[in-house]
């Protein structure tokens, strides 16, 4: 798997770990050990997402920072998948 | 509002094209159980609910299923990627490409349309939380039955990872129907709307 795939597969883990917690934190308000959990991988996945725009694609619009073309407009598609 | 993120939930990277999943998977892209009905179901529901925190959960799992439906239409389309004329005739696929050639559509596998009367917004918080509960398990009997038509690891472990949150999701909505009881006149549990009806049963 390439560098790039690693990463995004990373970000992915570290995001599906945050929308697991808000759903248990939205019915649980008050654990602190999901609270300490979502704090913790909300940190390390801003910074992978971070990293990966600026060495590949920006994968959300507030991480686009243009500098003479559009680089979000040029970013794969998610359903391309790897096999296209 | 929304923001799009570039990437799926869950990565769907399928190899070989099979027109016969593809149109049993659509099911649940535009079916009587699917993530579309899913998603338009709790984003319709939550703006009757009185109390934040469940219609803040309807939200986050309304949103969720957003990102399910973009994972169902993943894997048809890279199951329909690719076609030949000869592999849309023998699977039975040309009655589908017919109409949409190897485009997305919203429909069940047995190609009756999506239609917002697959699912209820009643403005009554016990009924639509009863109703989402038995969604989740309706969607998760889809999938265990999607599974066992599927020999294809590239295919299984995105409908897998599907079925899980079907789990969880009823597992949240369990919880968030406990929230809204815990609220309930003990007197009139269960028999008014307590969005709607303020005085006494029947009032």
């Amino acid at each position: 798997m390439r560098e790039r795939e690693l990463l995004l597969k990373d970000i992915g883990m570290a995001d599906f770990v945050l929308t697991e917690l808000a759903l248990f934190l939205d019915t649980h308000p008050q654990d602190r050990r999901a609270l300490e959990y979502f704090n913790h991988y909300n940190r390390i996945k801003i910074q992978m997402e971070k990293e990966f725009s600026q060495k590949y694609f920006p994968l959300n619009l507030r991480l686009t920072d243009c500098g003479k073309e559009w680089s979000w407009g040029a970013a794969p598609l998610p359903w391309e998948g790897e096999c296209a | 509002m929304w923001s799009y993120e570039k990437r799926l939930e869950f990565p769907v990277n399928i190899k070989e094209p099979n027109a016969m999943l593809a149109q049993a998977i659509i099911s649940q892209y535009g079916g009587p159980d699917g993530e579309m009905g899913a998603s338009m179901r709790y984003l319709s529901q939550r703006y009757s609910i009185p109390y934040r925190e469940v219609a803040g959960l309807l939200t986050d799992i309304g949103t969720e299923e957003l990102a399910h439906l973009e994972m169902v239409a993943t894997i048809v389309h890279q199951l329909t990627r690719n076609l030949s004329m000869e592999e849309i005739e023998k699977s039975g696929f040309a009655n589908y490409y017919v109409d949409h050639t190897v485009g997305v559509w919203p429909q069940a596998a047995s190609g009756f349309p999506f239609t917002a009367a697959q699912f209820q917004v009643t403005g009554d918080p016990i009924t639509d939380l009863m109703e989402d509960m038995a969604a989740e398990q309706k969607a998760r009997t889809t999938y265990d039955n999607i599974l066992r038509l599927i020999k294809e690891p590239d295919v299984c472990e995105p409908i897998k990872f599907l079925r899980m949150r079907e789990v969880v999701h009823f597992q949240r909505f369990g919880e968030a129907l406990r929230i809204v009881q815990d609220r309930l006149d003990s007197r009139n549990f269960y028999a008014f709307n307590p969005a709607f009806d303020t005085g006494e049963c029947g009032d």
